[in-house]
């Protein structure tokens, strides 16, 4: 489409009880609360202004949207002027136009006449207010004291390295600074000085924009009215000319984006106001980090080899197919038809998940099937699968807006799901209260304008005993909802959790010393969630990433059925989704056990759905999970597999076990971007495409079905869905499509939950949040409002065992792990844009206690070891960790933190117990064998042989 | 896979039931074993009880093994 410029009505949306007024003659209503300014717009009356924008609350300092009100003196500004009954107002007079270009010539007296040449030309809202007030000349002239000649001028901030401040142009209109206030949250801005004076501040006034606390969400800039706030890349290559509407590829909120181009090649990436995600924010690296899809690196041919350590031999499509296909077909001829199989990726549409996964049980012949949320969010798919009947979390994310408490566990939206977190921060700001359940003092724990009520520190592994604690409160002091749980929850499940939940092994005191907060802390804690109001349940990896992550979601989902925070808005189970579309993978029937809609494979009416539309038979058993699959590769029962878009050998735990898997195998293909970790012992590699050049949907945390664009056409030539096609073709199962708007009516078909779902439907309405059918035919934004999808909610007992991964004398410390805010997972995208300038390595976060011990300063090099390997990173030492506990991220290859990581995981899915290793850690000077042995690898594992594709 | 993995992993299943009475944790076991478990690990684990590990396995885990084979 062309440029797409969204409306701005001037002032936020209010909720108030209807208001008739009558603007330059229209008649209007509008909700009570709503600005003047706001009313005019909708009466198609649009209110020059400067200083107001929809997403702000009014500031009303510009004075250019001055009107007159019948019976009211003066020209008050309508941006501050709420409506009234029987208002009649005017617009536009005479005084009007000769005020507004009064303001006007003030403004432009001190600002550089330099349109032509400038950013925003074309794009600029005080160039547009010039002309819509009729601006000739300026009174005053351009020689008074200003803030651009060259004798005054303040030379650019151009320290950030994705947008540019230019003090020059500022109109001082505190746009950008309520944005960081308002929208965002961070408070980094703030004007300094006074009168003329006045200029934009990031922190005190050493500070540039990139070593302030700013952390480059680009609100700021979104808001800037002139071209004093601008990305580089506008300044770099000029206005964008048209838009696409996608989705953002990073984490599990999926914020809808503007991809504003010139031809095919981004502009920049602009937040979308109607995104139902995000409203109209964004984060880094959403906003600014899409550079790596056109990376140097990226690989856009399909290459081969027969040993890992071979040189790669570029190859063609069909050669590349073929080379794949016969392999797979000779393992199965040779280990049986179970010996092969594959992973589906989150980072992929939900067409190419779904027909990745059809590849393997139609084509391969088998349910050896898995996805990236093994790692993740599988405990979540099973936990409220068993208490409430279906694998999804229950809210939309304005939700958050009704909450009156939050208890948010093992997360930490501001670094991983910062959009998110930016609204959370809103209603904090608001009035909510907010428990954090962490083992690091996180930003929410204490941040501007933000203070936790409680800081439950616990100790890494003791989640369980810590929800139980809770529940035993709860139960103990009288504070269940009764009439909730009689009327919509099992009557057996509860008697026999409300009996077991009761037992004294299960209070506050008992369970204290193993969480390692105090009792009487907990029992606080406990109220403030049961009675404080709305208790809505937010939380991350830090909570399935456990031997016990299954058993802590049904914890956390009997926690809300015994206080009735279920089934309206602001309260709920929240999981923050890592990757964009973990949601939609496991929608997709990425799972072993699972065809898409979570339906178990031994169902016979359901597999006999499939194999009548797919034309062939299906197994009824469960195939092998992802650790299951590296287990079996090393007794060599398991020889081939598929990798789409993961990368098993940097983010899966006990690097040392998963590549000796890998190297056990005939023959692995991978399908991505880069030439990853992975892709060292790979046979086979497929190109794949970034988010920019794709088309289908993702599917986000709150079950929001949105469109995912091509903004590009596909560097490799072919979509993903394509390649897997043609693989199963060459195996000997034809598949074909037109399109993906062809997959996704397939799964449409087969699929109950999205049985309303279609590209059209999506196009027409913007998104839609499953389930999608009859029942709910426009989605269910809040889910179990009348029911739960199994009918009556079921209480879980929930024995808290601790985790067998113990601290010792030889590994006397915890280490647990994380993401920080610009980087992203394996960093496979983001470690290829200018976020790295953020996070140029993973550091160790230790606390100064345990440091001194070791004789470890600050910036020093360690070694860190586990019982399973070790490697070496630099100390940072910290007190947002406690003693005892040490943190690492894992964000850069080298780093190595997946070869301490141990093969513990979750007792009913295996996902791996990532937060909880025992180590020691060592001053050093050296690399680690792992880390010398990396580097041998990247010298002899990544060859590309010189000869031409065909 | 290896016989020590498969014996860690049933025992912490079972571990998790063990707030149930014992034969519903045994049938809860089976059925866990039945809907998540790649038959091969099944039978692995059934094979690895009758050839002289039982004594690794919990008493639940047993009980579910025999319901298994049923």
């Amino acid at each position: 489409m062309t440029l797409l410029r969204e409306p701005d009505h001037g002032t936020p949306v209010k909720d108030g009880a209807p208001i008739t007024l009558w603007i330059d003659g229209a008649e209007i209503t509008v909700p009570e609360g709503t600005s003047v300014m706001r009313a005019a717009s909708l009466a198609e009356r649009q209110m020059p202004k400067l200083c107001s924008t929809d997403n702000l609350e009014a500031w009303g300092s510009c004075r250019l949207c001055l009107v007159e009100i019948e019976g009211v003196k003066g020209t008050p500004a309508s941006c501050t002027t709420p409506v009234r009954n029987g208002m009649r107002v005017t617009t536009r007079s005479d005084r009007l136009a000769r005020l507004r270009k009064g303001v006007m010539e003030l403004y432009i007296s001190d600002h550089p006449l330099d349109c032509l040449t400038c950013a925003a030309n074309g794009d600029c809202e005080l160039q547009d207010m010039a002309g819509e007030v009729g601006l000739r000349d300026v009174r005053y002239g351009m020689d008074g004291e200003n803030h651009f000649d060259a004798a005054s001028k303040v030379e650019p901030d151009t320290s950030n390295p994705y947008f540019q401040y230019d003090p020059a142009k500022c109109i001082v209109c505190s746009r950008c600074v309520r944005a960081c206030e308002e929208v965002q949250g961070t408070f980094a801005l703030t004007i300094e000085g006074r009168g003329f004076e006045s200029r934009v501040s990031a922190g005190i006034a050493s500070d540039d924009f990139f070593s302030s606390d700013c952390v480059s969400c680009g609100a700021c800039v979104q808001a800037c009215p002139t071209a004093t706030l601008v990305e580089k890349s506008v300044v770099d290559q000029g206005t964008p000319n048209r838009t696409v509407l996608t989705t953002c590829a990073y984490c599990g909120v999926g914020c809808s984006f503007k991809a504003e181009l010139q031809g095919e090649k981004i502009v920049r990436m602009v937040p979308y106001k109607d995104g139902g995600a995000n409203e109209g924010h964004s984060c880094v690296k959403g906003r600014f980090a899409w550079g790596y899809a056109t990376h140097s690196d990226r690989v856009t041919t399909p290459m081969v080899r027969d040993a890992i350590t071979d040189p790669w031999r570029k190859v063609s499509w069909d050669e590349a197919i073929g080379f794949a296909a016969d392999k797979f077909k000779a393992i199965q001829a040779a280990h049986g038809q179970g010996a092969i199989g594959g992973i589906t990726s989150s980072r992929c549409t939900n067409e190419e998940v779904y027909v990745v996964q059809k590849m393997i049980r139609a084509a391969f012949g088998n349910n050896n099937v898995d996805t990236c949320a093994r790692v993740c969010h599988s405990p979540t798919g099973y936990g409220l699968k068993q208490t409430f009947g279906t694998s999804a979390g229950t809210q939309d994310f304005k939700s958050v807006e009704s909450a009156d408490v939050i208890l948010l566990i093992g997360a930490n939206p501001t670094d991983a799901h910062p959009v998110f977190a930016s609204r959370m921060k809103k209603r904090l700001r608001a009035g909510a209260q907010i428990i954090v359940c962490d083992p690091r003092r996180i930003d929410l724990v204490e941040s501007p304008h933000v203070k936790a009520a409680h800081h439950l520190q616990l100790r890494p592994g003791t989640n369980v005993a810590l929800m139980n604690a809770i529940g035993h409160v709860i139960v103990t002091e009288g504070l269940v909802d009764e009439a909730f749980v009689a009327e919509r929850c099992e009557d057996d499940s509860f008697a026999r959790w409300r009996a077991f939940i009761a037992e004294e092994r299960n209070s506050p005191e008992a369970l204290a010393p193993a969480i390692g907060v105090e009792a009487d802390l907990l029992r606080q804690a406990a109220r403030l969630y049961a009675t404080g109001g709305n208790g809505a349940i937010y939380y991350g990896l830090g909570v399935t990433e456990h031997s016990q992550g299954s058993t802590m979601v049904m914890a956390m989902a009997n926690l809300a059925m015994a206080t009735g925070n279920i089934g309206r808005e602001g309260v709920g189970i929240n999981p923050l989704r890592g990757q964009n579309n973990v949601q939609g993978s496991c929608d997709m029937g990425s799972f072993p056990h699972e065809l898409p809609g979570y339906r178990h494979v031994s169902d016979d009416l359901v597999r006999t759905e499939f194999e009548l539309d797919w034309g062939v038979s299906l197994l009824n058993e469960p195939g092998l999970r992802i650790p299951n699959m590296f287990a079996s590769a090393i007794d060599g029962s398991f020889r081939g597999l598929f990798v789409q878009g993961e990368d098993i050998a940097q983010s899966d735990p006990n690097t040392a076990h998963v590549q000796a898997a890998l190297e056990a195998m005939d023959c692995v293909v991978v399908q991505d971007l880069f030439l990853n970790e992975t892709a060292g012992y790979a046979h086979v590699f497929l190109p794949g495409t970034s988010f920019l050049e794709k088309d289908g949907t993702f599917t986000n945390a709150e079950r929001r079905i949105n469109r995912v664009r091509p903004a590009m056409p596909e560097a490799c030539g072919l979509a993903e869905w394509q390649v897997a096609c043609r693989l199963a073709a060459a195996m000997g199962y034809p598949m074909d499509y037109a399109n993906a708007a062809e997959i996704m009516a397939e799964i449409a078909r087969l699929t109950p939950t999205f049985s309303g779902v279609s590209h059209a439907r999506l196009d027409q309405d913007g998104s839609l949040q499953w389930p999608v059918n009859e029942q709910h035919p426009d989605g269910a934004p809040i889910m179990h409002v009348d029911g739960f999808v199994r009918g009556k909610g079921q209480f879980m007992l929930t024995k808290y065992v601790p985790t067998d991964e113990k601290v010792g004398r030889k590994f006397p410390l915890l280490l647990t792990t994380g993401r920080i805010l610009s980087q992203y997972n394996v960093g496979q995208q983001t470690r290829r844009t200018a976020n790295t300038r953020w996070h140029t390595h993973d550091t160790l976060e230790i606390h100064p206690h345990d440091a001194e011990e070791r004789g470890i300063a600050d910036g020093d090099m360690i070694r860190i070891a586990s019982r399973v390997g070790e490697t070496t990173l630099i100390a940072e030492i910290s007190e947002r960790v406690p003693q005892g506990v040490v943190y690492t991220t894992f964000h850069h290859p080298i780093s190595g933190a997946n070869v301490i990581t141990t093969e513990y995981s979750d007792w009913a899915t295996n996902c791996p117990e990532y937060k909880v290793t025992a180590v020691q850690i060592f001053p050093t000077n050296q690399a680690s064998a792992w880390q010398t042995e990396h580097e041998a690898v990247l010298a002899t594992h990544y060859r590309v042989a010189e000869t031409a594709a065909e | 896979m290896t016989t020590a993995d498969l014996i860690r992993m049933a025992n912490q299943i079972a571990a998790n039931f063990a707030a149930h009475e014992e034969a519903e944790a045994a049938t809860a076991i089976a059925s866990h074993l039945r809907q998540f478990w790649e038959p091969r690990m099944r039978q692995d684990l059934i094979a690895a009880s009758a050839e002289g590990r039982a004594e690794e396995l919990s008493p639940q885990v047993l009980s579910a093994l025999a319901l298994l084979q049923q």
